[in-house]
């Protein structure tokens, strides 16, 4: 219960653990530390479970913060552990995959139950398995991303839709390949450490693994939450005011009022004030394959805009437009709406492939007479055109109708206009364009659309 | 209240017990973390959905531990004469108009003069209190502000008698739906806990602790077809205090099993949304009745 209880060694390893938390962006306080020094006296350090609770809840202030949390604490101490290991010349004996040779079919049905079940060691078991049987260890790439991707495409491990299942065993999910693709990870890289007998230096965590795993509860509140601020910044700030004074009415009334301060003299102008106007928007999201990934967060964000505005026409695309206005207003459900779009969506298409040319001709023909500039056009698409004719003419047409044109693209900026991207072609025409796929980017979005342009009164 | 003594928890484990023992069966996080604020003396902000028992945590917490608790219930507006104290201007009033007005102004401004509220009452307390500040997320960013001071040094300075220091340490749960982020100050100075809707076996234990006479075959149902429930995508997904009603409600109604109609008939205990009530009865209801069905066959077959 006293200071001493605590191992000589902790002290600095708490501080680096702290420090590399600082690094992914978590704002660990020297108060903080301090905090956990405390908790650890307070309980059993020894048992894990307790000793994770009290450093997650001195440390980690919100659940973000503890999903990094989570990620770095397992990465830390896992390399803390080999580091040991490898000064102390410990190695886990034999390659533990010898005496049991298991034929593909059998690993990946086994793999796939596993995953199914969520049976955590099973699947640290079944990783290492996999690897020895796949992996050539001697001759692997020796970069641990390349082989993870390439033992699960000769696995056969792909996320199934419900429907088709085959006789494969139970259908898994992207989630569970996921999880069993992180223990392959684990799995390869204490095999690296042990021949290499060093530490390979940390990556950074990738944005994606950062953000809460996608449980459609909470991602859905997240978005409508963001798009409810969306909606009162929209309301406030209309694109009228761009213009400002140059063509107000002026109010004689107030004028005069105002001039008897002046002693008569009507030095300040007063003007009528403007109603904010109620905003249109129309929503138009791309639900090709080359989104797929970001497609169900797209469509949670149109799910949630229709929420909020009653004036909102929404839109879905491939090859061809479709208008899906009803479908969002008819059904709340949001699991349901994603599958009537995809089955009923119109959009069907043979190749699957975006064609941007085409959509935007088919939506300066049949809908851009309605647009005025009160509309707001967003767009939700990652601008890749397959190499088909982008037409970004057509589409300058559209915003030059519509008042604003946002576009939130799904990958990283750096991504774009890399490949088929014609992201640039696109851009100049947009009030803005914005990278959004987590409801960090899309809470930005918020920010910028209502930054610095605050109403006067 | 003032006969039990006030109970120090040694470990974990301890505490994890207590709350049992009074009727809440906390998460291991929870208890953990319960355990820290009475070890550590700091202030504990929790998080979580709405009905996971996050007030209910500190209800149980004060019961556990003998004290007493005060509770500070936030809102929008909330402010200081209502959530510190207040002077009483009334009483000061006629002391002035019964004394002289020389004498009054020096003890006008004394304890007696003071009204107050809750988070006064939980520092001048003699006996230890829990102090319980509820949806601390539905104040204003002011009033945080203020909590500071009261959190972190445990005192409250009023300028006309000084520094109000606690006598005893008191158990501070801060409890938010995260309508909004709070500041990182406040958070800063606390221990952080998640509560989220617990497993289907926790459930079950929760509801039969509550509902010891529910049928366990009975009980399983019921916590299968709330979490299948929260599952969709609803406005308000039933709490825990939900489901343990209607486990009440069914035992009431002497259900053996929760078929289509017994479900329909008692659906607006755990569904309280106009719009929640018809995507319920369209997703669940129809299951139900599916599930009946090849119960039937199997017993017919």
């Amino acid at each position: 219960m006293s200071a001493e209880a605590l191992p000589p060694g902790l002290a600095p390893r708490l501080i680096a653990f702290c420090e590399e938390l600082r690094s992914e962006g978590v704002a660990v306080g020297t108060s903080e530390i301090l905090d956990a020094f405390e908790a650890l006296e307070a309980v059993p350090w020894t048992d894990p479970a307790d000793f994770r609770e009290a450093l997650a809840s001195t440390i980690a202030k919100s659940q973000e913060d503890r999903r990094v949390f989570e990620l770095i604490f397992d990465r830390f101490f896992f390399r803390a552990a080999e580091a040991e290991a490898v000064s102390r010349e410990i190695r886990e004996g034999g390659d533990g995959a010898g005496s049991e040779r298991l034929d593909p079919d059998q690993l990946r049905q086994a793999i796939r139950e596993a995953i199914a079940e969520n049976q955590e060691s099973d699947m640290r078991d079944l990783a290492r398995l996999a690897i020895a049987a796949f992996g050539r260890r001697g001759e692997g790439s020796g970069v641990v991303g390349v082989d993870v991707q390439r033992i699960r495409r000769t696995l056969g491990l792909t996320p199934q839709a419900p429907g088709n299942q085959d006789a494969e065993g139970p259908p898994i999910d992207r989630e569970g390949i996921n999880r069993f693709e992180r223990h392959l990870r684990r799995e390869l890289e204490r095999g690296l450490i042990e021949r290499t007998e060093k530490l390979p230096p940390a990556r950074p965590l990738a944005d994606l693994d950062r953000t809460l795993p996608t449980s459609p509860s909470q991602d859905l509140a997240a978005v409508h939450r963001a798009v409810a601020q969306l909606k009162r910044r929209l309301a406030t700030l209309g694109h009228e005011q761009r213009g400002r004074r140059s063509n107000s009415i002026v109010d004689v009334r107030r004028t005069m009022r105002a001039s008897l301060e002046t002693g008569g003299v009507p030095l300040r102008l007063r003007h009528r004030p403007k109603r904010p106007r109620r905003p249109e928007i129309l929503v138009l999201c791309d639900v090709s394959t080359s989104v797929t990934s970001a497609s169900v967060f797209f469509l949670s964000v149109v799910h949630a805009l229709h929420d909020s505005f009653r004036k909102l026409r929404s839109f879905v695309f491939i090859e061809r437009i479709s208008e899906v206005t009803d479908v969002f207003e008819d059904e709340r459900d949001f699991r349901e709406i994603s599958r009537k779009i995809s089955q009923e969506g119109g959009v069907a298409d043979i190749s699957g492939y975006t064609d941007y040319g085409r959509v935007w001709r088919e939506f300066a023909e049949e809908i851009a007479d309605d647009l005025h500039p009160r509309s707001t056009v967003i767009v939700l698409g990652d601008a890749r055109t397959n190499g088909r004719e982008p037409h970004a003419e057509i589409f300058a047409e559209v915003t030059e109708r519509a008042g604003r044109t946002f576009w939130l693209n799904p990958e990283p900026k750096l991504y774009w206009n890399y490949g088929d991207s014609v992201m640039a072609a696109y851009e100049r025409h947009c009030t803005a364009a914005f990278e959004c796929w987590t409801t960090r980017h899309l809470e930005d979005f918020v920010n910028v659309v209502a930054g610095g342009r605050v109403r006067e009164d | 209240m003032a006969a039990a003594p006030t109970i120090v928890p040694d470990s974990v484990t301890d505490v994890a017990d207590g709350l049992r023992a009074v009727g809440y069966l906390p998460s291991e996080s929870a208890s953990l973390v319960s355990f820290l604020a009475t070890k550590l003396g700091k202030p504990v902000l929790v998080e979580g959905p709405a009905g996971v028992g996050k007030t209910q945590l500190a209800k149980s917490l004060a019961e556990y531990l003998g004290r007493s608790l005060v509770r500070l219930q936030c809102y929008e507006g909330l402010d200081e004469a209502k959530a510190l104290y207040e002077w009483n201007y009334r009483k000061q009033l006629l002391r002035i108009q019964a004394t002289g007005e020389q004498e009054a102004w020096e003890d006008i401004f004394a304890e007696d003069f003071l009204l107050t509220r809750p988070l006064l009452q939980a520092i001048a307390s003699a006996e230890p209190v829990v102090l319980l500040i509820d949806e601390i997320d539905k104040t204003d960013q002011e009033f945080e502000a203020m909590l500071l001071e009261v959190l972190s040094d445990f005192q409250i300075s009023i300028p006309e008698l000084g520094v109000i220091e606690s006598r005893t340490h008191p158990i501070v749960v801060l409890t938010s739906n995260n309508s909004r982020e709070l500041t990182e100050a406040l958070k800063r100075r606390c221990l952080y806990l998640w509560l989220d809707y617990p497993g289907v076996e926790r459930e079950m234990e929760i509801v039969r602790l509550h509902a010891p006479d529910l049928d366990e075959a009975l009980a399983r149902r019921l916590v299968e077809v709330i979490h299948m429930i929260r599952q969709l995508d609803m406005k308000k997904p039933p709490s825990i205090a939900e489901s343990i009603d209607w486990a009440r409600a069914l035992l009431l109604l002497g259900a053996e099993d929760i078929d289509r109609s017994m479900f329909e008939r008692t659906m607006s205990i755990i569904v309280k949304h106009r719009t929640d009530i018809d995507l319920v009865s369209e997703r669940v209801g129809v299951r139900l009745a599916g599930a009946l069905g090849s119960e039937q066959a199997e017993a017919t077959g």
